[in-house]
């Protein structure tokens, strides 16, 4: 590609504002804080992604779709590189990500709440309340309970509102 | 430092028999634990076990693959899980025993869990960076895991009589089969000195109390130490291996390079 014809890095990020996740479309893949380089290599554009949880089935489509757009926009030599340190976190799913989570009906990551592989005290548990509180997505009652650590799709869990009765998925952190 | 007379032939061949230990681990426990998916007692729980068998085989993807780079023969993550015969895995017989009732898949998932949550947490120290990243990304799933099979010991353990009748038979059954874990053996020892692995003995300690917290509190008893079997890491597996690799191999046996 003739050099004064590229598009400049920040035009990519534009770009790829714009790609949706596939599992939860409402956000794109900025959002998600997944990608995590964009530059020129040569006449080659390399983008760094790096994957939510190692076995997400969305790994594949994302690179598909991120390919893809870039084709649409007219760049033939593209390149994905998969970066792994430093493990994803949720900390990086940017504000308006966290907004678009909530208005979609899933509740955005509460920091703090991420597993360390210690259990938290025995009345939480048994309860199934968390000393964090995590409000509902549909009438924001922090009065929630957990149901499971696992939800729909590896990167949430199951919870439940006491106020309006309605179940809810819970964007977990990591 | 005594590793200094290590050739790097030899460095080679003992870490790919490393990344093939972990990876056959996480491989054929996660092939078991997706064996529940559908058969599950209650909606929630066969999502969360679908969810750790996915964890597990996503890091299958990550270590066999890093053993093919290593390996230089330009075998690829799959070649290795659907293409070798039994002798060649390098598994714990402790993730290829059959599932049993539910109780006793979780109780083989908190003794594994366990264990691999001591065992990424050392690895993320790895001198190796590509062993450190994989085990840094893996360690935060493996949190998880570790967070609900060992709630589900405790809440299962103290949970009704024949709850806990069951889960003490899982526990009895299953604890012959958790020494291997410590067992070590001269291709450890290079890769320990080399500080890229720990040394295996040394995540007993941790083990024993996080085991040992567990079962207190779930009002099981910990069976005395008497034989351990062991022969997986060295490729000498129990018959049901055999079983799951038939299953687990036979499109890429039949159909040599199917792809969809």
């Amino acid at each position: 590609m003739d050099p004064a014809l590229r598009p400049s890095v920040d035009e990519v990020w534009h770009w790829l504002s714009e790609v949706p996740d596939p599992e939860i479309p409402v956000i794109s893949l900025t959002d998600l804080g997944i990608i995590r380089d964009v530059a020129w290599q040569g006449d080659t554009l390399v983008v760094t992604v790096t994957p939510t949880y190692s076995g997400c089935p969305a790994t594949t489509v994302i690179n598909l779709d991120i390919e893809t757009a870039l084709r649409d926009k007219g760049l033939s030599r593209v390149r994905l590189e998969r970066q792994l340190s430093p493990a994803w976190t949720t900390d990086w799913i940017s504000a308006g990500g966290r907004e678009k989570l909530k208005a979609y009906g899933i509740a955005p990551p509460v920091d703090g709440t991420a597993a360390d592989g210690v259990l938290m005290k025995r009345i939480d548990r048994l309860s199934g309340r968390s000393n964090l509180t995590i409000a509902c997505p549909r009438c924001g009652s922090t009065n929630t309970e957990k149901i499971s650590q696992f939800g729909s799709t590896p990167c949430k869990a199951s919870y439940r509102c006491t106020d309006c009765l309605e179940p809810f998925d819970y964007f977990k952190c990591i | 430092m005594a590793t200094a007379a290590l050739d790097p032939a030899a460095r080679q061949a003992a870490l790919y028999e490393f990344l093939l230990r972990i990876g056959d681990n996480v491989l054929i426990l996660g092939h078991r634990v997706s064996e529940w998916c559908g058969h599950s007692p209650v909606l929630e729980e066969d999502i969360a076990l679908a969810n750790t068998a996915l964890d597990l085989i996503g890091q299958t993807q990550l270590w066999l693959g890093l053993a093919g780079e290593v390996e230089g023969k330009g075998r690829s993550a799959d070649d290795i899980a659907y293409l070798r015969d039994g002798y060649a895995f390098r598994n714990l017989l402790l993730v290829e025993r059959p599932n049993g009732d539910f109780g006793k898949t979780l109780m083989r998932q908190f003794l594994f869990d366990a264990w691999h949550y001591l065992l990424l947490k050392a690895l993320k120290g790895s001198s190796d960076a590509r062993i450190a990243e994989i085990a840094e990304k893996a360690f935060k799933e493996v949190s998880y895991h570790l967070d609900r099979s060992r709630d589900l010991v405790i809440r299962l353990g103290d949970g009704t009589a024949e709850s806990h009748r069951r889960m003490q038979a899982a526990l009895d059954d299953l604890w012959p089969f958790t020494g291997e874990m410590f067992m070590s053996d001269a291709m450890d020892g290079e890769l320990v000195e080399a500080g890229i692995i720990p040394a295996p003995q040394s995540l007993k300690a941790g083990w024993d109390e996080i085991v040992a917290e567990a079962l207190a509190e779930g009002t099981l008893k910990k069976p005395a130490d008497g034989y351990m079997h062991k022969g997986g890491r060295r490729g000498v597996h129990t018959e049901h291996l055999g079983y799951i690799l038939s299953e687990l191999q036979f499109l890429q046996r039949a159909y040599p390079g199917a792809t969809w």
